[in-house]
């Protein structure tokens, strides 16, 4: 491709003369057993055009027919998102022609969708919250996947042909749309990434998605428009497709406002068109300009009837509702007595679930802190992949914990344990067996160990006799040294001073 | 209402993916301008205080379970595609060199 | 030996049950009789011989270990080439599809292959349906039994004609605007609309979601009432399917009686634009009626005026989106320009050449309706029309138990004559497409003829009252068939050519 690298400001220039205006359309892939209108399974990776009904390719006499489930699941989404749920709704057709969408229109929801007029409060890892208006949740289908063939890049340009899998076609999407997010200053790439994360956060806290970005199961189309400073005015946006990483989330908007900024500044003006992010580059390109060709005829789907809801309808699916992750937060903060600035590192690394699990399982909060933010997201930060994925279970750590609190282990051995359950040589009891790892206890080894410290170091000894009990410690390094780590060092410091014959 | 026009009629030739010769674009003009003159009263009868109907009988939420049925095999799937490739449908290029 | 075709479908399954005649020869004698006439009526375009004889062996077999069967088992049918059949190609009677065999039954077929009824075939149509006359086939017209020079009505000309020439004693048709009833009317058969939602639309080609509807098409109000039977009830595949039970149809039909019945003759559906012929033998119709002790009343529906302007915005607008499927990509034809085409040129020369002109006419037109700044005053409008449409089949139902009118305005007109005329054409649904926009059933029976020619005479009944048509129309023909003398289809002429 041959796409030269537009000009961007920095964004501190940018920041200094524009405001931005931003607006999200993200995209939730419902994780029902069924598509949206089809009995056809909802699952991912299964051999091309074989999870697909007649429906799902849209062949002559078919005809669609809801799944409750989705309703259901949209209206939760809708609760959680403080929004109001419409009475009385309907899908629409939305006609244009694709070869993704198998019967060239689109089943969605056009003027009433089935949640409207939510916000949420966003926080972001400094503590800051911003309010972020939800303008409405609407039902719709997924399209099929294209893959593109010939042509050097694997790109829709330059492509030879392209292929069809209609797998994914029909899958039941909750499209959740914003208001303009005003006033977020320079602050509004960190919201941008926030505000996903958050939507991720709450669609997998209701059980309601995969919520999987990498699978595409939370897709991110991102707004962004300039105005520049005291202007009441909005200026024109772009849309910037498919941004599916919440890296890319912020990259993106970064970006926009960096080349609006670029353009507007020369006393350009912006088109309004949708934009392609590439990761490669970390740059968009231009897509296709709004045109009439944009002209949807939306009209009510006549093989569909309206989706009527009641009070006891929602108030059931609202008991249903998990706690909300903002305020399981603040109350596993409250339980666990931890400060500010370490809850926000737990939340920050990933860890606030397997923490609760580690607790749940009788490790004490600050203990399961220090293994969570500690050892355990070291090795992960090494094998770049969350914690959690590590494979350590709150089973492990309880164990682990066990064998230091009982002395068996110290510390120091308890990450080589970690080591041995890792590379699946066992439990924990097993590793410590099968390496040695437990710490010498045999107070007849250990005196043997100390002489020949206090032997080598003479001078030391002296000095401990002479009251100096902070010299100890070259003492109990001698010993730790000689047993290879393996003595539990406060027995040692004991025993150290029991034969020097100086009180502790 | 506004006459239609040939330029209206190319338009919406594009929006309906029917490609048409200007003899068909001529005639389809003069034949649409017809139906449209002869149908431009409906806009007239009703009020706002008249509802919208779209669907003759009113009925509502009607569902299905949550249920996985029999879905098509690949090869039915296929059955009646143009062309296929690799278990897919296979569709000539999508958007022009650039 | 008697001519197993002349039989209804209640006489065939009479003789079926009692094993005076064997579902095999039930079969072939129909087979026999469309290889004699359709070369010149051309109703079918596509004859499923082997299937039809096997399942007909089938149900002779069981029928002699003394199963338990529907007591349509073994009757033969045709089935509109809408209608997707497993096994046997599907065509819509366009060029876009030739070629293309559906990997699903539509419901209804599920149901005639249930009651073990042997397909015959699949009958000719407008393209999509869209037309009055069946000349907008892309596989040649279908030809009149009555008159070889005359169109068979349409959309359905296929199923009607098919009847009509006792090629099959029953048939299923769609009525989107009047697709059953008008053919009906012309060949001087029965056809049935049932209520919108009556008989599921899953596996029916679609025209006018809101619109379409499968029915019956046969010689008698009985057999009518029987296929009805067979094909209606809910289908979990349609969410506009009613959850109603079907209803005592056939109950109904046995039970011709219109004494003390209020019958409302609607005003505006007679007199100007209603041939003489047509007018004379609908007001002999009611005198029958008035004789048999029904209680004729005139009831005013104002708004119906409107109706056929409001289809002509709501019907091409569901049709154009309904019809955007056809791309070239899934199924059916594709067409490519030369050069290295992208797919949208190959949808744009497909879609050229695939639809023919009313079928582009139809999707320009709802294109245009539903486009922006042009839907509120054309497909919302239209939409508000079909609202003061029902409320005048609210007033006039609270008048009249049924209502009457003449199915259609003309007799059968010549092949040709109306081709390059579209709103000509339309107005042949002025009467019948009413029952569509509101959703109400409608039946056509044989009214007589005019100068020759069959003419029509339609009841139409609340929603969900379909039994009050039954029972309507067969007094009616019964009070007119002691008049004729018998079935009036036993005076149509021999089919020319035909030996």
């Amino acid at each position: 491709m041959t796409t030269a690298t537009a000009e961007i400001l920095s964004f501190e220039e940018a920041m200094e003369k524009f405001d931005p205006v931003l607006g999200f359309e993200v995209h939730v892939e419902l994780n029902t057993r069924t598509k949206m209108f089809s009995s056809a399974p909802n699952a991912f990776g299964d051999t091309p055009n074989t999870n697909v009904t007649p429906v799902d390719l849209g062949l002559p006499g078919v005809l669609p027919v809801i799944n409750r489930v989705a309703v259901e699941s949209s209206i939760k989404i809708g609760l959680a998102l403080g929004c109001k749920i419409a009475e009385k709704c309907h899908f629409a057709r939305k006609n244009y022609f694709y070869p993704d969408t198998p019967k060239n229109f689109q089943t969605s929801q056009y003027d009433e969708p089935i949640a409207y007029d939510g916000s949420i409060d966003i926080e972001l890892a400094d503590g800051t919250v911003f309010t972020v208006e939800i303008e409405r949740a609407h039902m719709e289908e997924d399209a099929g996947k294209l893959t593109h063939m010939g042509g050097a890049t694997g790109r829709i340009q330059g492509a030879e042909f392209s292929l069809v899998d209609y797998n994914r076609a029909g899958v039941p999407l909750v499209e959740i749309v914003t208001k303009p997010i005003v006033g977020a200053g320079e602050r509004a790439p960190e919201l941008a990434k926030a505000y996903v994360a958050a939507i991720r956060e709450i669609v997998k806290n209701l059980g309601v998605s995969d919520a999987r970005m990498e699978r595409g199961n939370v897709r991110c189309d991102a707004n962004v428009s300039l105005k520049p400073k005291g202007q009441e005015k909005f200026g024109t946006r772009t849309e910037t497709k498919n941004v599916n990483s919440l890296r890319a989330v912020e990259h993106a908007v970064r970006y926009e406002i960096q080349r609006h900024a670029a353009v507007l500044d020369g006393g350009g003006t912006i088109t309004q068109e949708t934009r392609h992010w590439h990761e490669d580059t970390r740059s968009t390109t231009a897509g296709r300009p709004k045109s009439d060709a944009d002209d949807y005829r939306y009209f009510p789907e006549p093989d569909l009837v309206p989706v009527v809801t009641d009070d006891a309808w929602i108030e059931k699916l609202r008991s249903e509702l998990p706690e909300p992750p903002a305020a399981r937060r603040k109350r596993l903060q409250t339980d666990w007595g931890y400060a500010d600035a370490e809850f926000r590192d737990v939340v920050n690394a990933g860890v606030m679930d397997s923490i609760e699990e580690t607790i749940a399982a009788g490790v004490k909060p600050a203990t399961a802190r220090k293994w969570w933010m500690g050892e355990i997201s070291r090795r992960a930060k090494v094998a770049e992949v969350e914690p959690a994925e590590l494979g350590v279970t709150p089973a492990l750590i309880v164990e682990l914990q066990g064998l230091i609190d009982a002395g068996k282990i110290n510390d120091k051995l308890s990450r080589e344990v970690l080591d041995g359950v890792l590379a699946g040589e066992g439990t924990p009891t097993e590793v410590v067996a099968q390496r040695g790892l437990e710490v010498v206890s045999d107070d007849g080894a250990l005196l043997e160990a100390i002489d020949g410290a206090l032997a080598a170091q003479p001078d030391v000894a002296d000095k401990i006799r002479g009251g100096k009990l902070q010299a100890v410690g070259a003492i109990v390094g001698g010993v730790m040294k000689a047993t290879r780590g393996q003595a539990d060092a406060g027995r040692v410091r004991q025993l150290i001073l029991e034969r020097l014959g100086v009180e502790g | 209402m506004p006459e239609i026009t040939r330029e209206d009629v190319a338009h919406l030739a594009r929006l309906a993916h029917i490609d048409m010769t200007g003899e068909e674009l001529d005639r389809m003009t003069g034949e649409l301008s017809v139906i449209v003159d002869s149908i431009k009263t409906v806009s007239e009868v009703a009020g706002d205080d008249v509802p919208a109907t779209s669907h003759p009988i009113p009925l509502s939420n009607v569902y299905r379970d949550d249920v996985i049925g029999e879905t098509l095999t690949n090869e039915e799937a296929l059955s009646g595609a143009p062309d296929n490739a690799a278990g897919r449908f296979k569709v000539p290029a999508i958007l022009d060199e650039e | 030996m008697t001519d197993l075709t002349r039989l209804s479908a209640a006489q065939l399954a009479e003789k079926l049950s009692s094993r005076e005649v064997s579902a095999v020869e039930a079969v072939q004698a129909h087979l026999d009789r469309i290889g004699e006439v359709d070369p010149a009526i051309n109703a079918f375009l596509h004859v499923n011989t082997d299937e039809a004889l096997r399942v007909a062996s089938e149900v002779d077999k069981e029928r002699s270990i003394g199963d338990a069967m529907h007591p349509l088992a073994g009757v033969p049918i045709a089935v509109k080439d809408l209608i997707v059949t497993k096994g046997q190609p599907t065509t819509a009677g366009s060029k876009i599809l030739e070629g293309w065999h559906s990997p699903y039954d539509a419901t209804v077929v599920r149901r005639l292959r249930d009651a073990r009824m042997p397909i015959l075939g699949k009958t000719n149509l407008d393209e999509f349906a869209m037309g009055s006359s069946t000349e907008h086939s892309a596989y040649g017209p279908t030809r009149n039994p009555w008159d070889l020079d005359r169109i068979p009505g349409g959309s359905g000309g296929g199923s009607a004609a098919a009847v009509a020439a006792f090629e099959a004693p029953l048939a299923l048709g769609t009525d989107t605007g009047g697709s059953i009833r008008q053919p009906g009317a012309v060949t001087g058969t029965v056809g049935v609309k049932p209520t919108y939602g009556g008989v599921s639309r899953y596996g029916a080609i679609a025209m006018a979601s809101s619109l379409d509807q499968i029915g019956p098409v046969t010689r008698t109000v009985l057999d009518a009432a029987l296929l009805h039977e067979v094909i209606g009830g809910h289908d979990p595949h349609d969410s506009t399917s009613l959850t109603d039970p079907v209803g005592a149809l056939v109950e109904a039909a046995r039970n011709a009686d219109v004494k003390g019945m209020r019958i409302g003759v609607i005003k505006e559906l007679q007199g100007e634009g209603y041939q003489d012929g047509v007018q004379a033998r609908f007001n002999e119709a009611l005198d029958l009626l008035r004789q048999a002790g029904a209680n004729v009343v005139e009831v005013s529906c104002p708004n119906f005026k409107y109706a056929l302007g409001a289809y002509y915005l709501i019907m091409p607008s569901e049709a154009s989106s309904n019809l955007a499927k056809y791309d070239g990509v899934r199924f059916g034809m594709r067409v490519v320009p030369d050069g290295a085409p992208t797919i949208e040129r190959v949808m744009g020369a497909t879609r050229a050449a695939g639809f023919g002109d009313e079928v582009k006419r139809r999707i320009i037109l709802g294109t245009y309706a539903l486009s922006a700044g042009y839907y509120d005053a054309y497909y919302g409008s239209a939409q508000k029309v079909r609202t003061l449409i029902q409320r005048d089949f609210d007033a006039a139902f609270t008048q009249a138990d049924v209502l009457i009118s003449p199915t259609a305005p003309t007799t059968a007109f010549k092949l040709g004559e109306k081709l390059d005329d579209p709103l000509a054409m339309y107005l042949n649904d002025v009467a019948t497409i009413p029952a569509n926009m509101a959703g109400v059933p409608g039946i056509s029976v044989p009214g007589g003829l005019a100068d020759g020619l069959p003419v029509g005479v339609q009841f139409l009944a609340p929603a969900r009252q379909d039994a009050r048509l039954y029972r309507a129309g067969a007094a009616l023909e019964s009070l007119l068939e002691d008049t004729w003398g018998g079935p009036l289809l036993a005076q149509a002429p021999e089919i020319a050519g035909v030996k």
